[in-house]
């Protein structure tokens, strides 16, 4: 009996501290709907406490700029829409550890004074941004001086007409630790823009149609982006005063203009760019003032200039590289050249391997007269392909007299580097 | 026309007949599936076909041309006794041997290309302006052929000329374009250019080529420009009037020549 009631009220007790703890340390859900009790996200947030959950259903939310101060989980059900109706900023996010998941976020005000955006992140650590689709926004995310956050899965669209009037897709200035996955972005200023980030990550993004960059890279030391599409964008992408940038399996496409390039490189050093792929850009990889690059395992088909390399870059190394069908694989500014080209495929090699080792028993020079005669006067661009200008190539390869001596494949490959 | 019609279909036995003929075709049949079998991605292909079609088509058409005609002379001479306008031989000889070159050139690459398949729209749009140039070359060299046999009487000076004007729009003409660029290099010389280009038929077929092949390295600040004429509807229209004129002025003249002209 007396054992009997021991257990009872060890049992009530510990039911007593559950539901405690329940209360207490446990999370409660709030709804926002556009009929219900409660009827704005600001009125919830209002009522929260760190660690609650606001449900917001589908309907249109106006409510100007929404400061989120506490670390809640604003989650969107049925695509609710919260419109910043072209005033100012909608979500500015104060608080750590928040997630913003399943919203349509759009009508950011542009302004030339303020950088307005979709959602702010400002000063914090651990939130998570993600399924969320972003429009018509002036900048959509903006990260300054925050950490360790994800930023996954959204959609980003704009419809930028000019770069003044246009902001950044997502926008990072002094952050740490951030990865940025699986996002697409369009139409706007620069598609995804890093400065001064440390340990950022970029993964599997598509960033096309911006009016600038797909994405504007400076400052950030140890950074990594892979997988990623930029397609169309107006300047391609710029990686510039950064060292130990780990560039790998992105694909750059169809990047055209007078000033577009596939991956724009100034001032870049130790850094790696394997295993991406450049199709149709005007020009593929511009490398300027960059030291002890490994390009590696890359496909460059079909670019006007497949690379221009700068003579003010040194110690870099192309190797087992693919160059088909470029107007020109390789162009440079100067007669000296301190780089290194070894064993990459070039369509454009004629030469033969006796000892069939699948290495060409001639070197190939991939600067060709003809695209020093570009360099000097840009109007004879329009003798492209013609017999006479092949004549030529053929003399200078025999004896170089204007192109770089020391630029040269020793060991071309005879068949495509798969 | 019917006395042009008959003339013609003659032409074309006669033509058909000859084994060079078939040479012809045979060879772009042969190098076309050669470069598809051997010669790896569609694209480099067909920029090895494009070297072919701008280099040996204007060659062995003004070649071939100008001793077709030295060689059916007698024959031409038998026509003219007969009670048909001197016109109408004229255009029958003329299209007896410029439609049998082109269409050994069309069948001889086009067979190939759908036996190995053309898969996407950009290769078909690269095959079809080939083909469309190497057309276009042909009756333009076997018109400035005509013009220059049937001024001539002397075979060799005849022959001579014809090389020499094949060697000056093939090469020569585009030497003098760079000696001009390098000379005249300080002035915006981009508008004069596609102008300079305009008056060579293989440089008006080889841009027009460089539209669907390099149209990436055509982007740049001095290749926008040629883009934006090349490209655009009006610079087409132009393009192919000016391959039009490269057809008919040594055709009517070399027409004017014959019906003058005392056998």
């Amino acid at each position: 009996m007396k054992d009997n009631f021991g257990i009872r009220l060890t049992g009530f007790v510990l039911l007593l501290i559950f539901c405690f703890g329940v209360s207490q340390g446990y999370s409660k859900d709030l709804h926002v709907k556009p009929d219900g009790t409660m009827r704005s996200i600001k009125q919830a947030l209002l009522l929260s406490n760190n660690g609650d959950r606001i449900i917001i259903y589908a309907g249109r939310y106006t409510e100007g700029n929404i400061i989120v101060d506490k670390s809640v989980s604003l989650i969107g059900k049925d695509n609710p829409v919260i419109d910043g109706e072209g005033k100012g900023e909608i979500f500015t996010v104060t608080a750590n550890d928040v997630i913003i998941d399943g919203l349509i976020i759009q009508n950011a005000g542009i302004s030339y004074v303020q950088e307005n955006a979709g959602i702010r992140l400002k000063e914090i650590e651990r939130c998570i941004i993600r399924n969320n689709k972003l429009i018509r926004n002036f900048f959509a995310i903006y990260l300054a001086k925050s950490s360790d956050c994800l930023i996954e899965n959204n959609e980003i669209q704009s419809a930028g007409t000019t770069e003044s009037s246009s902001g950044n897709g997502i926008h990072l200035w002094s952050c740490r630790k951030i990865t940025i996955k699986d996002n697409t972005i369009t139409g706007h200023r620069d598609g995804i823009y890093f400065e001064f980030v440390k340990e950022g990550n970029i993964i599997g993004n598509v960033s096309e149609h911006n009016l600038r960059y797909g994405l504007h890279f400076m400052f950030s030391d140890s950074c990594m982006y892979s997988k990623n599409i930029f397609r169309d964008n107006s300047a391609g992408v710029a990686v510039m005063y950064t060292k130990s940038v780990t560039m790998t399996g992105n694909t750059f496409e169809h990047n055209w203009g007078p000033s577009s390039y596939g991956i724009l490189l100034k001032d870049i050093s130790d850094s790696e760019i394997t295993k991406n792929v450049f199709i149709g850009n005007s020009t593929g990889l511009y490398i300027e003032g960059s030291i002890r690059m490994k390009i590696k395992n890359n496909e460059f088909i079909r670019n006007g200039w497949a690379i221009k390399l700068m003579a003010n870059s040194y110690a870099n190394i192309f190797s087992e590289n693919n160059f088909i069908g470029n107007s020109f694989d390789v162009a440079t500014n100067s007669r000296s050249n301190f780089s290194t080209f070894q064993g990459n495929y070039w369509s454009a090699y004629s030469g033969y391997d006796l000892d069939r080792d699948g290495v060409g028993d001639v070197p190939f020079r991939p600067v060709t007269l003809f695209s020093i005669i570009t360099q000097q006067q840009p109007a004879s661009l329009i003798l492209l392909r013609s017999f006479f200008i092949s004549i030529l190539d053929v003399a200078e390869k025999m004896i170089p007299v204007l192109t770089p001596e020391t630029l040269m494949d020793t060991k071309p490959m005879m068949r495509r580097i798969l | 026309m019917d006395g042009t019609a008959k003339i013609l279909k003659f032409e074309l036995q006669d033509v058909l007949r000859s084994k060079w003929m078939i040479l012809y075709a045979l060879f772009f049949l042969l190098l076309t599936e050669g470069l598809f079998r051997f010669g790896g991605n569609q694209s480099k292909v067909i920029l090895s076909l494009m070297n072919i079609v701008l280099i040996i088509i204007p060659l062995v058409s003004i070649v071939f041309g100008t001793m077709y005609l030295y060689h059916s002379r007698e024959f031409i001479e038998l026509l003219l006794s007969q009670p048909i306008e001197r016109k109408k031989i004229f255009w029958g000889v003329y299209s007896g041997l410029a439609i049998p070159l082109s269409a050994g050139f069309v069948l001889g690459v086009s067979i190939p290309s759908l036996m190995y398949g053309i898969h996407t729209s950009q290769e078909a749009g690269m095959m079809g302006m080939l083909i469309v140039a190497g057309v276009f070359l042909t009756f333009i060299f076997v018109a400035l052929s005509f013009s220059i046999s049937i001024r001539y009487e002397d075979r060799l000076k005849g022959l001579g000329l014809s090389i020499l004007l094949w060697f000056f729009f093939a090469i020569m003409y585009d030497g003098i374009v760079l000696i001009l660029i390098y000379t005249f290099g300080d002035y915006p010389l981009e508008k004069a250019m596609i102008g300079v280009s305009l008056l060579n038929p293989i440089d008006i077929a080889r841009t027009l080529l460089l539209l669907q092949f390099d149209i990436s390295a055509l982007m740049g600040y001095t290749g926008a420009v040629f883009h934006k004429f090349f490209a655009g509807w009006t610079g087409m229209i132009i393009s192919v009037v000016f391959l039009m004129l490269w057809v008919g002025i040594p055709l009517f003249s070399g027409q004017r020549i014959f019906n003058r002209k005392d056998f």
